[in-house]
Order: structure tokens, then C-alpha cells, then sequence
């Protein structure tokens, strides 16, 4: 992990500490704990779309499995949440694992469309299997995350519980980009020939991080069934898998720290917004059409050169990209 | 001495009625002198916008409209009335959003909505523990039943509708039945009302098929349950794809009566099934049908009163979706001008209210009943010539 | 009612819904074969299309056949707009950036409709009254008819366009190889630009002669270009004979999958059929072995 990035996440680090005691008002708190949440998701979609350069139309989907699972064994079942989130990991890292194996074979838009396909297979039954997940109306009643007698069921103590775990996803994930693993990711965004012939396996990496991917969507979903309290199908569809496809666009697919600003930017800007949401749909399309023809690394570049002008050449996937533009 | 009594009681009547007469116009002019009255602050959230937009667009018209009237009319006890417009677009998470909004930065007295079931039941743990009056326009039973506090809802239960349509049948010697419901919230409702209240009136479903709200096709369930010895069929859905089943009905020759719900109650439904929808019977709340309604009906003047402004200011038909948000403001209004702007005040006067003639019918709220309403609120209505009327 | 009566119903009903996913596959086949673009866009044409339709029959009050006409053509030309503006100022884009563009113009396209015609869902009579045929104790609606009709007819023309006509065998060319199109002077970026505007052509009457039975709104393409493009994959993505019998196969299998299975998971069947064939035949069960 580079000078540059540590840096970034002192600052990060200090900013989240900081923000609650500034704005100590529930409603920008519970804003910024679903920037958190969605950040979780577009943190795992960056490293399969940037770094990866694979696509997945069905990130909502994975989004889904996590938060139904731990819900209905956290309310059905009584299980405790802590043990709800660890197995909707294993359940829907599996899920990923089946699907990813056949799917990533696959090229361009063929993986688009199964993880498309796979993520409206999901949609469907969550909502015919009613028996389970309410169907179509939902369910309630989900119990919030408890550590000993405390609970965390205040937007000021969720806030800090949500994104100390995104800190810790992005230290991974920051780690995970600059090992081995990283390097042979990046080899595979390049060209996935070249990267077999010198003998990396590009199969091996591609799922490992499609799981990983997953998992983060899946970790993502537990904290907004424990949040939100309730679930159902609709905050699962495909809209919600474009909308994180758009926020990782606005950031600039490669790079993590993009993900998590077009997270944010979106989030709050549309909140803010709330007299376009009859527009909202078209200010997605435009925003998401604009910036492909004219801005494919994302807003932020712009903004990241002017600070890191000195170290800025010194990222060689963001040379590489300039590059290949010229 | 009654005489003198009498006078005696004059007297003092009118000296009291001087008295507030006074009171009053002493506050309005000191309300004159200095600044007006703080506005009584309402949140609405409806899904104006999105899949469900049909249910919110009248609600949100209809809601404006009363703030409108109301602050023409000089407000509540002389303070303005401010209705906080949020839109759901039906979705969960905006929902729990704007509630939070409305609740911590607008700091509103109470809210009216959200349209869909979904979304009400998504945010009444928030207004549970902020302790806020909500009062839903949305007909799940599952949003009063149990009863939680601070949560009301306007529309007439599901279950009395179901209610109403066994009824119907069994005074017309109907018990098989086969039901085609839609995979929406409402739909899935509704089929678990029919077939848990089957049983109490004696009646079989003997076919039970679903369809989706996007589906172009209905005549693969339809045979199906042609197939079956059904004697009606019941329709359960508010999506606009219900117009498609009852088309295909037809087309497949199936002549046993058709039976919809009261989310059927869009005469824009009955127009694109055109002439299929004729003679098909549905329960509904009074407002659809209220030209055929007679005179003395306790509901007639308050309809027909909404009808008019409400058809005469925007140019398109009511819906009773729009009635159900005119029903839940008006009751906040009444518990502003009665107990002013006390949240728990609010609520405790809504839970008491008795006989208030709304659109959807006669509200009697109690602290176990809190939609307020029974199966009179229906009226059994049919499809006329492309109108809705009252079933003789 | 019968069992081979119901079955027969059954057959008829999925030929019905599949002939709407076959002319959605056409149009996902045209664009693809001359630009290897799957144009996510496709459903959308298709909205257009049924929505264009509803506002010059019922707003400006043209005669159907009229509308009919004008329709196509304005989407047609909204087609090759879309072409101008959001494809042809790529360089060299990847993959993912086209997915991205053409899901964003079926956002825009959507966003649009909404905002001109509202959320409501409009129908169109049909054709030729409304009165079912009743064949063997089934019934099929006149509607049905003419779709099958006009289908046949667009396959017909496409034959003819791509084996007879200049333009036509120039994007033929293209689909087999675009350099060597290139290179023997063919104009390859205008025949990309054509494809976008025969496909949104070929949706635009989709659209058209599926609303009197299917109703339509601004929210109707993205189901039906996930159902399109399942039959075009299945058919192998590229052949037209292929994207037309997969259509049916895809329709039947619904409807007697919603007669005889579950109606509820009607829809994952089509979505179950495609992850099986791009995951054990890409080719598709019908078409080209060529593929990735």
C-alpha cells in the first residue's frame, strides 16, 4: 500500500470519526450510513470491473441473498445477527462460486447478460417464495446488531459500526490490489492472453474475485437488513444493480477510492435532490451516457490529478488507460 | 321562574359567546400586530414517482389541494397549515429516508402515507420510536394488525373486501371459486385473505394461479382454470396487467362471473378492457360510484364535494387512492384544531375519533381498532356501459 | 376442457408471446452482426414504438395504418440518432464501456418516454376486431394473426435485404469481417449506422402490433429485451432463422411452464434456459458455432 494511499486513508479515517460530531442530526447520519453500506458494494464491483475487467449486471442480486439470509435466520430462526452475517458470507460467496465458475468463462456480453439473468432469477424468488420472504410485501421485525446489553439501534452508533467495517474492507482491498494477486488482476484487465501465456491463472483470479465481490455485496446487505429493519424485493431489483454500476462509472471504474467517492456523490446529491426524483431516471442516463463518451475514467480523475500531480504518472493502470487513449 | 331561568341562560349564553367572540378577535388582531401564527408543519410521503406512481399522484394532488383550501380558509385555529411533500417513488430505503427527513429536519407534527404496504410497514419502527403520528394509506392488514400505537390507515381492510365478495356469493350460490392473483404486495395480500377466510363461508378455490405486474399474457392460467369446475373466478390485483386477465377471459369464452378487487377502483382499468369489463363485480369504497348513490347517504355530500373540486382542479377523474390521503389529512386537521400541536395529543385524539364521515366511509377509531372502518365501507359495485355503478 | 384442448391453448398462447421475444431478437441480431455491439437499448425501440403509435392514433388522431407508418419512421430515425450521439464518437471503445452506454440510452430513452406520456399503461385496438377464431377448442385472436403475419413478413424482407440488396450485402460483409469490409471499400461506421436504424425499424413494428394485446408503458422494454435476448442467444446470436424458432421455443415453455408448473416462476424459466446454454452451448442450440 502506497505512501498516497495511506495518506488518503488517515484522512478518510479522521473525516469518519469527525463528521458525527459536526452534523449530529440523525437524518445526514443515516445518509451517510448508506454510503457506507453501498459503498461496501461498489468497493467489491470496482475491484471485478476496474481491476478484474470483468461485468456484473446482478451485484443486487448478491446484495439480496445477503440481507435475506441474515434477516429470515435473525428473524425466524433467532440466530443471532453476528452468526447471521457469517453465514449469509458462506452462503452467498457459494452462490458466487457455483455461478462465477461457468459465467466467467464467459466473454463481454455474455457475463453481462448471466449476471443479469442470474440477478432477475433472484428477484423472482424472493418473491414467490413467500413462505420464507414475505413475497412481493416483504418482512419485518429484523433485530438490530447487540454486543453484550449494547444495541445498536441509533443511526449515531450504527453509523460508527458500518463504517469501521467499509475501513477495514478498504485496507483489505487496498492490500489485495498490491500483492500478487493484484498484479496478476491487473495482467488480466490488460490482456487475459498474455497473462495465461505467462503462466497466470486467469480463471483462478477471476473467480476469486468475483467471490470476494460477492461477499462484500453480501456483508453489505446483513448491515441493511439490521438498519433498515425490514426487507423487500424491490430494493433488489436491476435498477438498484445499474444505479451501483453508475456510481462506479462516476468514480472511475479503476479505482477503489473513485468507487467510494461516486458512492457518495450520488447518494448524497440525489438525497439532496429530492424535487428531480421525478427526473432522477434520466439525470442516470444522462450522467452515465456523458461520462462514457467524454470522461471514461470518471469524474475524479480530473480532481486526483491536480493533487497527486508530482506521483500521478507513478499509477501505471491510470497510465496505461491515458495511454491507450491517445 | 322558568322564565326567568330561561332569560337567565340567555344571558349568559350570550355573554359567554361575547366573550369568545372577543378572545378571538383579540388574538386575531394581536395576531395582526405582530407575526402570523407558526405554521402547523404535516408530512406526506407517497411514491409519486415510479412503479407505483398511480396511488401517489392523487394523493400528493389531493393533499396539496386541502392545503390549499385549509390556508385560504385562515388556516387551523388561525396557524397556516404546511403540508412536506416527500415522494417514496415505492421504494423501501427512500422511504425510511424521507421519513427520517420529515421527522428530524423538518420536525413535522404527524405524516400521512406512504401509498404502498411495503413502504408503511418498512418505516414504522422509525415513527414508533420517534413517537409520530402515521397515518398510512396503504390497505395491508399487517400495517394495524397488531396494533401499534402511533400507526393508522385509512383504506378499508383487505379482508372485509374478501368479506364482502364471499358474502355476495354465498347469497348467489357460489362456492367454487378459482382466484388469479397478481405478485405484488396487494396481490399476495389478497390471496392470503381468500384463502384463510374461505373456509368460514363454505367455499373451495379450486384453481389458484398468479401473474406478474409486466406480463403480456394471461390466457396460459386462464385455461387452466377453465380446465377446473370454478363457478367464478376472483381477480386480486392493482396493477394495471389486471385489465389483461379480465380481456383474456372473454376471449377464452369463460362465461362464469368475474369478481375483482377494490383495486380494481381506477375507471381507467375498466377502459382498457373495454367492453369485457361489463357486468364484472368488485367492492369498492363509495367514491367511484357516488352519482348513483342516493341522496340521503351520510357519505353523498362529502364525496361529491371532493369529486368536484378535486375532477374540477386537475382535470382528470378521482381515484380512491386520492381519498384515502384526503380521509388521513383531514383527520390530522381535525386533531390540529382540536388538541394543537402535541404529537401524543395527536394520536391520542385520532384513536378516539368516532363517526367522522370520510371517503372511504364512517371512521370509528378505537385503541384496538385502528383502521377504523368495517365491511360497510364497501359497496358492491359492477361495470355499466364503461361506468361504475352501485350493483342493485 | 380438455387436456389436448388445454395443451393446444397452451401451444397457441406461447406462439403468440414468442413471436413478440422473435422480432426482439432480430432487432439484438441486425446490430450485433454488423458491429458485435449487443445493443441493451433494444427493448426501448420496442416501447417507442407501442408509445409513438398511441399518441398519433389517440392525441393527434391519425388514421391507425398512418401511424403505424410514421411510427417506425420516427424511431428509425431516433435509432440512428442514437447511433450519431453516443456510439460513433467512440474510438475504440471496450465491451464494458459499450454495455454501459447502451443500458444509459435505455435509461434516457425510458426517462423520456415518462416524461412526455406519463406512467400510465395505454392499449391500441387491435387491428381487426377483437372477436377469438376457435380452433379445435382453442382460441386464437385475430391480433395473433396479424403478428405472425407481419413477422413473417419482416423475415421475408430481411432475406431479400441481405442477399439481394447493395446495403445489404455490405452489412453482411461487415458481420463476417469488419477489416476486410474495410479494406474492400466498404464504409463500415455507415453501416453501423444502419444497423442501429433497421433494428430500432424492426422494434419499432414489434411494438406496434403487440400493444392491442399486451398494453404497453414506458417501463415495458427492459423485460422484453432480457426475453429478446435470451431467444437471440439461444437461437445463436446472429442467426435469424435461429432468433425466430427460439422465440417460439421460449414462448411455449412459458406458457405451459404457467399452465403446468408454476405461474409464478414462468418468467425465470426463459432466464433459467439462457444461463444453461451460455454456460454448456454458447453457440446456441440452433445456431453458428462461433461464439465468445
Amino acid at each position: 500500500m502506497g505512501k498516497k494511499n495511506l495518506f488518503s486513508l488517515l484522512v478518510l479515517g479522521i473525516m469518519v470519526m469527525i463528521l458525527p460530531l459536526v452534523i449530529s442530526n440523525p437524518y445526514y447520519l443515516s445518509i451517510l450510513i448508506f454510503v457506507g453500506i453501498y459503498s461496501l458494494i461498489t468497493i467489491g464491483l470496482s475491484l471485478l470491473m476496474g481491476y478484474a475487467g470483468q461485468i456484473s449486471l446482478g451485484q443486487a442480486a448478491f446484495f439480496g441473498i445477503g440481507a435475506y439470509t441474515s434477516g429470515i435466520l435473525s428473524t425466524k430462526f433467532s440466530l443471532s445477527p453476528w452468526l447471521a452475517l457469517i453465514i449469509a458470507i458462506f452462503v452467498t460467496g457459494g452462490i458466487a462460486f457455483l455461478i462465477g465458475t461457468p459465467a466467467l468463462r464467459l466473454k463481454g456480453h455474455y457475463l453481462a447478460m448471466a449476471t443479469l439473468a442470474f440477478g432477475q432469477i433472484i428477484f423472482i424468488i424472493l418473491n414467490e417464495e413467500i413462505a420464507y420472504t414475505g413475497g412481493p410485501s416483504g418482512f419485518g421485525q429484523i433485530p438490530y446488531f447487540k454486543l453484550g446489553n449494547f444495541v445498536f439501534n441509533s443511526d449515531f452508533r450504527y453509523y460508527y459500526f458500518v463504517w469501521s467495517i467499509v475501513l477495514v474492507v478498504l485496507i483489505f482491498s487496498l492490500n489485495l490490489i498490491h500483492s500478487r494477486v493484484g498484479r496478476a488482476l491487473r495482467s488480466i484487465h490488460g490482456s487475459e492472453i498474455a497473462a495465461n501465456v505467462l503462466g497466470v491463472n486467469t480463471a483462478k483470479y477471476k473467480i476469486q474475485v468475483f467471490v470476494l465481490s460477492a461477499i462484500y455485496a453480501s456483508i453489505a446487505g446483513t448491515l441493511y437488513a439490521h438498519f433498515v429493519t425490514f426487507l423487500s424485493p424491490g430494493t433488489f431489483s436491476f435498477s438498484f444493480s445499474i444505479a451501483l454500476l453508475t456510481m462506479v462509472v462516476i468514480g472511475g471504474m479503476d479505482s477503489i477510492w473513485g468507487a467510494i467517492m461516486g458512492t457518495a456523490l450520488l447518494t448524497i446529491l440525489l438525497e439532496f435532490l429530492r424535487i428531480f426524483h421525478d427526473y432522477d431516471i434520466l439525470i442516470y442516463g444522462g450522467v452515465l451516457l456523458l461520462i462514457m463518451i467524454f470522461l471514461p475514467e470518471g469524474v475524479f480523475k480530473g480532481l486526483f490529478n491536480l493533487i497527486y500531480k508530482g506521483n500521478f504518472p507513478k499509477n501505471r493502470l491510470i497510465k496505461k488507460s491515458l495511454e491507450s487513449r491517445r | 321562574m322558568r322564565k326567568k331561568m330561561r332569560r337567565g341562560r340567555i344571558i349568559l349564553g350570550i355573554s359567554f359567546f361575547l366573550l369568545i367572540l372577543a378572545r378571538v378577535l383579540a388574538s386575531q388582531i394581536l395576531a395582526g400586530e405582530d407575526k402570523p401564527l407558526k405554521p402547523y408543519k404535516v408530512g406526506a410521503i407517497f411514491a409519486i414517482t415510479g412503479a407505483a406512481s398511480w396511488l401517489g399522484e392523487p394523493e400528493r394532488n389531493t393533499v396539496k389541494m386541502i392545503e390549499e383550501e385549509i390556508n385560504a380558509l385562515g388556516g387551523i385555529n388561525g396557524h397556516p397549515l404546511k403540508v412536506i411533500v416527500e415522494d417514496t417513488v415505492g421504494d423501501e430505503t427512500k422511504a425510511v429516508m424521507a421519513v427520517k427527513k420529515l421527522i428530524e429536519k423538518d420536525k413535522v407534527l404527524a405524516i400521512v402515507g406512504p401509498s404502498r404496504s411495503g413502504t408503511t410497514l418498512a418505516v414504522i419502527p422509525i415513527v414508533e420510536r420517534a413517537k409520530i403520528p402515521l397515518i398510512s394509506c396503504a390497505a395491508a392488514e399487517a400495517i394495524v394488525a397488531p396494533v401499534k400505537p402511533w400507526v393508522f390507515k385509512t383504506p378499508q381492510k383487505d379482508s372485509d373486501a374478501v368479506v364482502k365478495i364471499y358474502e355476495y356469493m354465498n347469497k348467489h350460490q357460489i362456492s367454487k371459486v378459482a382466484i388469479i392473483t397478481g405478485t405484488t404486495g396487494f396481490g399476495s395480500e389478497g390471496r392470503k385473505q381468500l384463502k384463510k377466510l374461505a373456509p368460514e363461508f363454505g367455499i373451495t378455490i379450486v384453481a389458484d394461479e398468479t401473474y406478474g405486474p409486466k406480463d403480456t399474457d394471461m390466457t396460459a392460467q386462464l385455461t387452466r382454470i377453465k380446465a377446473t369446475d370454478a363457478q367464478a373466478v376472483i381477480n386480486w390485483s392493482i396493477v394495471p396487467a389486471q385489465a389483461i386477465v379480465v380481456k383474456n377471459m372473454r376471449q377464452l369464452g369463460m362465461t362464469i362471473p368475474l369478481f375483482q378487487s377494490h383495486g380494481f377502483g381506477n375507471i381507467k382499468y375498466a377502459e382498457m378492457a373495454g367492453e369485457a369489463a361489463e357486468g364484472l363485480i368488485f367492492p369498492a369504497g363509495r367514491l367511484l360510484a357516488v352519482d348513483t348513490l342516493p341522496e340521503t347517504h351520510p357519505q353523498k355530500e362529502v364525496l361529491t364535494r371532493y369529486k368536484e373540486r378535486y375532477e374540477s382542479k386537475y382535470g382528470e377523474n378521482v381515484s380512491t387512492f386520492g381519498g384515502h390521503a384526503w380521509d388521513a389529512l383531514q383527520l390530522v386537521i381535525l386533531a390540529l384544531r382540536a388538541v394543537g400541536p402535541d404529537r401524543e395529543r395527536i394520536r391520542v385524539f385520532i384513536e378516539n375519533v368516532k363517526g367522522f364521515v370520510g371517503t372511504g366511509g364512517i371512521f370509528y377509531y378505537s385503541p384496538e381498532d385502528h383502521t377504523g372502518l368495517n365491511k360497510e365501507a364497501f359497496e358492491m359495485l359492477t361495470v355499466k356501459k364503461g361506468k361504475f355503478v352501485v350493483l342493485k | 376442457m380438455s387436456l389436448g384442448n388445454q395443451l393446444l391453448q397452451y401451444l397457441f398462447t406461447g406462439i403468440t408471446i414468442g413471436s413478440i421475444y422473435g422480432m426482439v431478437a432480430l432487432g439484438f441480431n441486425i446490430i450485433y452482426n454488423s458491429t458485435g455491439i449487443i445493443n441493451l437499448a433494444q427493448g426501448e425501440f420496442v416501447m417507442l414504438g407501442g408509445m409513438i403509435t398511441i399518441f398519433l392514433t389517440t392525441v393527434v388522431k391519425l388514421p391507425l395504418f398512418l401511424s403505424f407508418f410514421l411510427s417506425v419512421l420516427l424511431v428509425t430515425l431516433i435509432g440512428a440518432i442514437f447511433e450519431r450521439l453516443a456510439i460513433h464518437p467512440l474510438k475504440s471503445p471496450s465491451v464494458i464501456t459499450l454495455i454501459i452506454i447502451t443500458i444509459a440510452g435505455s435509461i434516457l430513452f425510458k426517462g423520456g418516454a415518462m416524461f412526455l406520456w406519463g406512467k400510465e399503461t395505454f392499449t391500441l385496438p387491435s387491428f381487426s376486431g377483437e372477436k377469438p377464431i376457435f380452433v379445435l377448442g382453442a382460441i386464437i385472436l385475430p391480433q395473433t394473426l396479424w403478428i405472425l403475419g407481419i413477422m413473417g413478413g419482416v423475415v421475408l424482407l430481411l432475406i431479400f435485404f441481405f442477399s439481394f440488396t447493395r446495403a445489404g450485402k455490405a452489412m453482411k460483409a461487415c458481420a463476417v469481417n469488419r477489416r476486410a469490409a474495410n479494406l474492400v471499400g466498404i464504409n463500415v461506421k455507415l453501416m453501423v449506422l444502419f444497423s442501429f436504424a433497421l433494428s430500432a425499424a424492426i422494434g419499432a413494428v414489434a411494438g406496434i402490433i403487440i400493444t392491442p394485446i399486451a398494453l404497453m408503458d414506458y417501463d415495458r422494454g427492459t423485460m422484453l429485451a432480457i426475453k429478446g435476448f435470451c431467444a437471440a442467444v439461444l437461437g445463436g446470436l446472429g442467426s435469424n432463422a435461429g432468433a425466430v424458432i427460439a422465440g417460439f421455443l421460449i414462448g411455449i415453455t412459458e406458457s405451459l411452464g404457467a399452465g403446468f408448473i408454476s405461474s409464478g416462476y414462468k418468467d425465470a424459466i426463459a432466464l433459467v434456459v439462457l444461463l444453461a446454454v451460455l454456460f454448456f452451448r454458447p453457440g446456441g442450440i440452433l445456431g453458428n458455432k462461433e461464439h465468445t
